[in-house]
């Protein structure tokens, strides 16, 4: 009797230590998936899809894509195994592609200087076919067409190829698109669009608006894909079917897949286009008032009165000692005032000083806040232009800024009403196949006034400006791709479509876990 | 004695840890066994702790009591919004040593040694909360000479000053930021100090207005924790932002708490007591930390006064066997929006139970078992500042779930 007591009080004594402090719901008592299924989730799209950041694809950004980190939660709910191209060979994890031009290392602050500068080393990415599909079929670059193009992966075919793609493709002939429906998708997201007129609006608006044009085998790498070309296509991705230029298409919705495509941003919700004020010639940026005063008098002077004299005396204005002036550009849409400038300065300059005056200023004016200056273009102010003699050295100064370094206003225009008109289709395509719509058109909007997520942290669409702001920065140091940040924070917008189109829930990411900016100590 | 009493100590401090909360309620066997009460009981040595003025009316010239517990104390945390799930297991082991000797008649000494505060949280580090806490480890011991003095059997006081001794180390990742890390692990920083020495008193009365009724009153002091040039060790500092180790200031308080109370002898055999605790908490207004090199880290805690009320009775059974039970209501100081995973504690009740086995009227062994229920509760920590901005860090917070179980065992001897 008495051993049963002891041996019936350890028994207690034990249960009760080992007594584990249960809640009432488990953490995912209540995560669903709804009506969607995400066993094999596939996202196409391009580098925003495929983890683009800091100017290139590099291993640690890459495990941040927004794809990726929405595989992560859709685990929750029943998603399967979700794989990325491989950046193994990124063993140093700088990014870049070795061997080719223009493909550098990723760009990271560098706190020696306080600069964004490209991290030291060489890249040892390369080309080395993995014939393989992903779930992951962002391709960096790609314009929407690309996702249906036959040998967009085919080594062959540089520079029509892309090299991302040649890193993966299944077959020389393989499509984009294509190599996706292999994974037979239940599941997908689509953001692909944003190349059709972004890589124009990067470029200055060097490219061609092509709107009018059907045939995108002729159009440029910089012009603006023509808005019914878009539509066809993303028809085809999304619904699949039969055209003359691509043949016959299986679209990612058609074995019964549902999904969210995604709207393009404008591109004035992207610090690429919104950091580099129109105005920085200061008294202090020119070495001084004195300066100033000599500017005007030995050129903005001079060059007032001439254009005055031709009706066009509002291109320039005597520059301000004591508040931020303009920068000098040039604009191709203004009528061209070479012949008469030249004319004008003959007396003075000499024919030949003043044929060359005539031609550099006949299209040149003061930039206005309806101008946008390239992020890139702020290395390029304040510096020589190729074989430009002093005093007209100075890019923006004294020497106009060119098409590529300024979206005027006539080329925001072109690519607002690309954009409209892509943005357009793509809902009407997704209104019709009921699939949720995340408009990150309206996402990166709200970004530009500032927004505020559920944990309440504020995030802006500013670039890097130091310390101070660095948990609000979402974009990365490129200025077109978002940071790890930014993509949790597209990650969870796109969870909020899901979770409100498809009845679905499951739980967000909280992106102050997730890096902004990269910092070096040295470079 | 004294020398053999001294290796004792310092044998259990080594290994002194403590459950969630600061405040650890565990000074005694017997009392622990009837919900902690005791301000107005007369049963052992224990009563130098409860209220010294108690310990003029034992029976015996000499009391001793030794006892220690096991305590092993679970925090669970979980937020569905973000997946998190993250769990702290602790366990530490509170003792105390009672001694009185009756002097005269009317006048009894005693020496009370005993660890009423302490913390020892454990989360994983660089878990989604490491910058507010990776783990904590604070001890404190009591040591407290003590006197009591009877006039007649109506009316006795008592009191003793307390040297407390005592430790904290504290870790915590600097930023929640990856951006403060080196190789995917947080940079952090451990706060160290040992030896942390300061004063303070116990002092109480009892009254006795009929042979069955006992009131107590008593007063423990207000005792500041001071940490002065302690050590700053930084870990997973990025190669940017390397901080040499440096010293640190900081002030814990130990709150002064006020008792009073009242016991009740129904028959020969059986006694009831009610307690009443007052703690003063709000004198934990922050945590402010002062390194060596010029910075300061102020963490809001604002924490509340709280109430516990104790209920404990104890049976005679025979001359062998004393069975005693209890249970209380013990209120948290942390208020809302300042529920930190340093110290996890919200309102809890406690169940108790114990014996005492005596072998012979000397010689007893004392066993008493605690379960402490908590609810579960959602709550955040809304006042941390994040380093790299200088701005406010977004809430911490979730469901939490504790649980505190704790068996213990002493022995007395008395002649």
């Amino acid at each position: 009797m008495k051993n049963k007591f002891i041996y019936l009080s350890v028994l207690a004594m034990a249960g009760l230590v080992s007594c584990e402090p249960e809640f009432e719901n488990a953490v995912d008592a209540n995560y669903t998936a709804g009506e969607a299924d995400f066993s094999s989730y596939v996202a196409v799209g391009n580098s925003l899809t495929a983890g683009y950041m800091d100017g290139t694809m590099y291993k640690s950004g890459q495990a941040n894509s927004f794809p990726n980190l929405l595989s992560q939660q859709f685990a929750t709910v029943g998603g399967g195994v979700f794989t990325q191209p491989s950046y193994e060979e990124d063993v140093n994890n700088l990014g870049g592609i070795s061997g080719i031009p223009g493909f550098g290392t990723r760009r990271v602050i560098n706190f020696a200087t306080s600069a964004p500068e490209n991290i030291a080393g060489t890249s040892t990415i390369t080309l080395t076919p993995q014939a393989t599909a992903y779930n992951n079929m962002g391709v960096p670059g790609a314009k929407s067409f690309h996702l249906l193009v036959p040998g967009y992966g085919n080594p062959a075919n540089f520079p029509a190829a892309n090299p991302y793609y040649v890193r993966h493709a299944t077959s020389n002939t393989a499509t984009v698109l294509g190599d996706a429906m292999t994974k037979n998708p239940t599941f997908f997201t689509n953001w692909i669009g944003a190349n059709d007129v972004l890589s124009y609006a990067t470029t200055g608006g060097v490219g061609v608006d092509q709107t009018g044009n059907f045939n995108p085998q002729t159009y440029g790498p910089n012009d603006i894909t023509d808005p019914t070309v878009f539509a066809g296509v993303y028809s085809l991705i999304v619904n699949g079917g039969t055209s003359p230029a691509f043949g016959a298409v299986t679209g990612l919705s058609q074995n019964g897949a549902k999904g969210v495509v995604a709207t393009i941003p404008s591109v004035t919700s992207i610090p690429f286009f919104t950091t580099v004020p129109y105005n920085p010639v200061t008294a202090a940026a020119v070495g001084g008032a004195s300066n100033i005063t000599a500017l005007n008098a030995q050129l903005y002077g001079p060059l007032k009165q001439a254009l005055t004299a031709f009706g066009a005396g509002s291109r320039i204005n005597l520059l301000s000692a004591t508040a931020g002036n303009p920068l000098l550009i040039k604009d191709e849409s203004l009528t061209n005032l070479s012949a008469q400038l030249t004319a004008a300065f003959t007396p003075t300059l000499g024919a030949a000083t003043a044929a060359f005056y005539g031609s550099v200023f006949g299209q040149a004016r003061q930039a206005t806040a309806d101008d946008l200056v390239l992020l890139t273009t702020s290395g390029v102010i304040g510096t020589a232009p190729t074989g430009v003699p002093a005093p007209l050295d100075k890019y923006g100064v004294t020497y106009p800024l060119q098409d590529q370094h300024i979206l005027i206003p006539s080329e925001q225009l072109a690519i607002a009403n690309a954009t409209n008109a892509y943005n357009a289709a793509i809902k009407s395509i997704a209104a019709s196949k009921n699939l949720a719509v995340a408009d990150m058109n309206a996402i990166l909007g709200v970004l530009v006034n500032g927004l505020r997520s559920v944990n309440g942290q504020i995030y802006t669409a500013n670039y890097f400006s130091g310390a101070a702001t660095e948990n609000k920065v979402l974009f990365s140091l490129d200025g077109v791709h978002p940071n790890s940040r930014g993509y949790a924070v597209i990650a969870n917008e796109i969870i909020k479509v899901i979770n409100a189109h498809y009845k679905s829930n499951m739980p967000f990411l909280n992106p102050s876990y997730f890096p902004g900016i990269n910092v070096v100590a040295t470079n | 004695m004294r020398k053999l009493l001294s290796l004792t100590i310092f044998a259990l401090a080594s290994s002194t840890v403590f459950a969630g909360g600061y405040r650890v309620s565990i000074q005694g066997q017997k009392q622990l066994a009837m919900g902690h009460t005791g301000v107005a009981i007369v049963n052992s040595a224990e009563t130098a702790f409860f209220n010294p003025a108690g310990m003029a009316y034992l029976k015996d010239k000499f009391n001793l009591s030794v006892g220690g517990s096991a305590l092993f104390s679970k925090t669970r945390f979980q937020n569905s919004e973000y997946n998190w799930k993250a769990s702290s297991d602790n366990v530490g082991t509170p003792f105390n040593v009672y001694a009185t000797y009756k002097v005269t008649d009317w006048l009894t000494a005693g020496l009370a040694v005993y660890t009423p505060y302490g913390s020892s949280v454990e989360w994983d580090q660089d878990w989604q909360g490491a910058h507010l806490v990776n783990n904590i480890d604070l001890k404190a011991i009591f040591i407290q000479p003590t006197f009591s003095i009877r006039v007649g059997d109506e009316f006795s006081f008592g009191g003793g000053p307390i040297l407390a001794t005592g430790s904290v180390n504290f870790n915590r990742n600097l930023s929640l930021n990856p951006l403060l890390s080196a190789n995917g692990s947080g940079s952090d920083v451990t706060l160290d100090s040992t030896g942390i020495t300061a004063w303070g008193y116990n002092v109480g009365f009892m009254f006795n207005p009929t042979s069955k009724l006992r009131l107590g009153f008593n007063y423990r002091s207000e005792i500041i924790m001071e940490a002065r040039d302690g050590d700053a060790t930084y870990a997973d500092l990025p190669d940017f932002n390397q901080i040499p180790n440096t010293t640190f200031n900081a002030d814990l308080p130990l709150p002064a708490e006020i008792t009073s109370g009242l016991s009740y002898q129904v028959t020969d055999k059986w006694l009831v007591a009610f307690d009443y605790n007052y703690t003063m908490w709000n004198v934990y207004t922050d945590l402010d930390v002062k390194f060596g090199n010029g910075t300061e880290s102020i963490n809001p805690r604002n924490y509340k006064n709280t109430s516990t009320y104790r209920v404990g009775t104890q049976y005679v059974a025979n001359d062998k066997f004393t069975f005693r039970a209890g249970w209380y209501f013990d209120e948290s100081p942390v208020q809302n929006g300042y529920f930190a995973p340093e110290t996890p504690r919200n309102e809890s009740m406690g169940y108790t139970g114990g014996l005492t086995y005596q072998l012979n009227p000397k010689f007893g062994i004392d066993l008493s078992l605690l379960y402490l229920h908590f609810d579960e509760i959602d709550n955040s920590y809304d006042y941390s500042t994040d380093p790299v901005s200088g701005t406010a860090n977004p809430d911490f917070g979730g469901t939490y779930k504790s649980s505190v179980f704790s068996p213990g065992v002493g022995v007395t001897y008395s002649f």
